[in-house]
């Protein structure tokens, strides 16, 4: 097997694998270790814009990701969507939110490599995630023009290879021929993005898992009681 | 009615001397691990201050509590919906330096320094970043016995509506201790906030915790705690808070910082309340209605319907008896001279304080000051401590409540004096104050005497009712963090579930009276 046939194959069932079993052993014995890990406290300056900017463009951009390689190509035809307009919607929206997210990411970069307080208490796998995620957006990034390029040709046949490749991984039938067409920045951008899933359950990302969106409808009071019923 | 019973608190602010032992043994118990060296569940401010962390009483710039908003109860800090939107940076967090940069000292150095002319020093380090700091610009209890200038303690919130030029001059100015540990309030605004809903109200006694495991760290309990009483552990990334010392509390002995109270100023006892009047009750239109609505909510325990109803709920006999002999009860609700810190927060407060007498006795030596029927006891208005203060602390800013509470300090002060010096029982004063001799006597023995049993009344957790097998529970687990004691959460485990407990015959053998 070479390398090509590895990496699109065989690592992204690897990656996935780690991501769920992963999480699921840690949240299963390491309930105290599952957080949002926030450094907040110990400096707030820029918090507001650079928190905010970061996640609300990663947030975006992972349901982006999600609706855009995986919805079967003939769902986007029975909704009229075409080729050439799916591909716009994915440079614009991947621009304005790659941007926003890469703005926010910048400034809690240097907040976390730069600031006294912030850097000192950081774990390695904190520095570390937050320089792959932003190496992995701006190689995201990167692949922009060469998708004006193909746009202008209107070729959308790169996007539609990344499409059927992650659907091929997904139902799992892994076809990694299905890349052999497409730019080489493309692929270095998947090798990024698979290893963000390989890492996930060691690092404080595991707090994506627990987004509160329960607390929309709990009462605001919670009394435990102790005697068994 | 809905009885529910609370562990509940009052510090008596007349004898506190501000020695801080009860936030030594507090902190040596509770806090001093890594993250929370500057956390401090019980703190002593000198009042007036601007406390810790700084200016913890404005709620314009934390956003503490509730608020009325079209009528109805919602947290200051904002709805539910604008909670999760600003869960990525919550702009209300206060920051270490409103509390203050946690420090040691380099000591070795004193020990290590080669030989030289100038005596060495220990040089001040940073417990977050390891780095030796220039200076200390702020520390735990900064303003300590009026330290600093006053036009920056003067920032008190509690000197709002009052001339604060007038009390800055040398001969008027005033102070005061004010203990604080968490109120484990009834309508805890903490809870409230917390997205993940891992604080929670214990049903039994209601102490409030935080799920160590539960808690994710999205902070929102931090800013919406109006005392500022729950604290972000930076190190282990989740909130930590007081907790009512309650391992020991379930064995029926008092909190470490009741126990340890140097001048005994520090009560422990049940009170019973009705859970379904909260949100009526912290919902008063008149922010001065809400320490007399508090009052409300406490169901008499000596009432014979409040008893069926207790018990229905299933609360035990021992608690009954408990909360008949509560110390929080007689001073709250049958001498009328505790009170609530800052019942304008809605939270409902479950620590109630004793306002402190303020005598300026140089002065009243000089016959320069009114004193009473007796020529020797002060009168309330001529205390050191300006009456609004008093209020703007406990009761929403209302005189009327403090000015009695005063008054019947005072007279029962009045009352001993006319015992013990002149040797017959002058109640001119009681009677003035509308209190009984029998009150004034019981006043007497909780307040000045203040006899361990009389200011501890703790019924013991039961253990029986919580545990199917207590006996095999016992010798399992200790008390840690971490995960050595967890038995994890999900329904379905990778892993088998481990043996609870060591196995015991359930079948009891029959009891030796029983033949």
């Amino acid at each position: 097997m070479d390398l090509h046939n590895f990496l699109y194959g065989v690592y992204p069932y690897i990656a996935l694998s780690v991501f769920l079993l992963g999480s699921w052993l840690r949240f299963d014995r390491e309930q105290y270790t599952w957080k949002s890990d926030s450094s907040q406290l110990l400096s707030k300056a820029n918090m507001r814009l650079g928190s905010n900017l970061f996640h609300v463009g990663i947030i975006a951009i992972f349901f982006g990701h999600a609706v855009g390689l995986l919805t079967p190509h003939s769902w986007f035809q029975a909704l009229g969507v075409s080729d050439m307009a799916h591909q716009m919607v994915a440079i614009v929206a991947g621009s304005i939110f790659g941007v926003m997210c890469l703005v926010g990411g910048a400034i809690l970069w240097v907040r976390r490599m730069l600031n006294q307080r912030v850097s000192a208490v950081s774990r390695a796998s904190d520095k570390f995630i937050l320089t792959w995620l932003l190496i992995t957006l701006m190689i995201g990034l990167s692949t922009i023009p060469v998708s004006i390029g193909h746009a202008n040709h209107g070729n959308p046949a790169v996007m539609i290879a990344l499409a059927e490749w992650a659907q091929s991984i997904v139902y799992l039938r892994p076809d990694p021929s299905l890349l052999s067409g497409v730019d080489t920045i493309f692929k270095v951008h998947l090798f990024f993005g698979m290893t963000v899933f390989l890492v996930f359950p060691f690092t404080r990302l595991v707090h994506v898992w627990s987004a509160p969106f329960g607390y929309i409808a709990r009462p605001y009071q919670i009394v435990r009681s102790k005697r068994f019923r | 009615m809905k009885v529910r019973a609370q562990f509940a608190f009052v510090f008596n602010l007349d004898k506190c001397i501000g020695c801080h032992t009860c936030s030594v043994t507090c902190k040596n118990v509770w806090t001093n691990r890594k993250g929370v060296e500057y956390a401090w569940f019980n703190n002593v401010e000198s009042k007036p201050g601007v406390g810790y962390p700084k200016q913890w009483e404005n709620q314009e710039v934390w956003k503490g509590g509730w608020e009325l908003k079209n009528g109805k109860l919602e947290l200051k800090s904002g709805s539910r919906t604008s909670k999760l939107l600003n869960i990525f940076a919550n702009p209300d967090m206060p920051e270490i330096d409103d509390y203050y940069e946690p420090f040691t000292y380099n000591y070795a150095h004193l020990q290590n320094a080669p030989l030289s002319e100038a005596t060495p020093t220990a040089r001040p380090i940073s417990q977050i970043t390891g780095e030796s700091m220039e200076k200390i610009k702020w520390g735990p209890n900064w303003e300590d016995d009026l330290a600093g200038e006053y036009h920056k303690r003067s920032k008190d919130k509690n000197m709002d509506n009052i001339q604060k030029e007038m009390y800055g001059q040398f001969e008027n100015t005033f102070h005061m201790y004010l203990p604080r540990i968490c109120n484990h309030c009834l309508n805890a605004s903490c809870v409230a906030a917390c997205p993940s809903g891992s604080i929670y109200k214990r049903e039994e006694d209601g102490i409030v915790l935080v799920d160590q495991d539960k808690c994710r760290g999205w902070r929102m309990c931090v800013s919406s705690c109006p005392y500022k009483k729950v604290f972000y552990n930076w190190e282990s990334g989740k909130a930590e808070k007081c907790i009512g010392c309650y391992p020991r509390v379930e064995s029926g002995m008092p909190t470490v910082c009741s126990e340890s109270c140097v001048g005994r100023i520090r009560y422990n006892g049940i009170m019973l309340y009705d859970a379904d009047r909260i949100e009526e009750l912290a919902s008063m239109e008149n922010e001065q209605d809400l320490y007399e609505a508090q009052c409300k909510i406490f169901l008499d325990p000596n009432d014979p319907e409040v008893i069926a109803a207790a018990r229905a709920e299933g609360i035990n006999e021992d608690w009954l008896d408990a909360a008949r002999k509560s110390p929080i009860w007689k001073m709250a609700m049958d001498w009328k001279i505790a009170f609530p810190m800052h019942p304008e927060f809605r939270t409902l407060p479950m620590v109630w304080y004793v306002p402190p007498l303020s005598p300026v006795q140089s002065q009243i030596d000089q016959g320069n000051l009114p004193v009473g029927p007796d020529g020797a006891i002060p009168v309330s208005g001529t205390m050191r401590l300006p009456i609004e203060y008093l209020a703007n602390l406990l009761t929403a800013g209302k005189t009327a409540p403090i000015e009695s509470a005063l008054n019947r300090l005072i007279a029962m002060r009045s009352y001993q004096r006319s015992v013990h010096v002149e040797g017959v029982a002058d109640t001119r004063a009681l009677d003035a104050a509308g209190i009984t001799e029998d009150q004034a006597k019981e006043m007497y023995r909780y307040l000045a005497i203040a006899n361990y049993e009389d200011r501890f009344v703790i019924p013991t957790g039961h253990t029986e009712e919580t545990l199917d097998d207590a006996f095999g529970f016992q010798g399992q687990n200790g008390f840690s963090f971490g995960n050595d004691s967890s038995h994890g959460v999900s329904k379905i485990t990778l892993f088998p579930r481990r043996r609870k407990e060591t196995v015991e015959p359930k079948e009891l053998a029959p009891s030796s009276d029983n033949s």
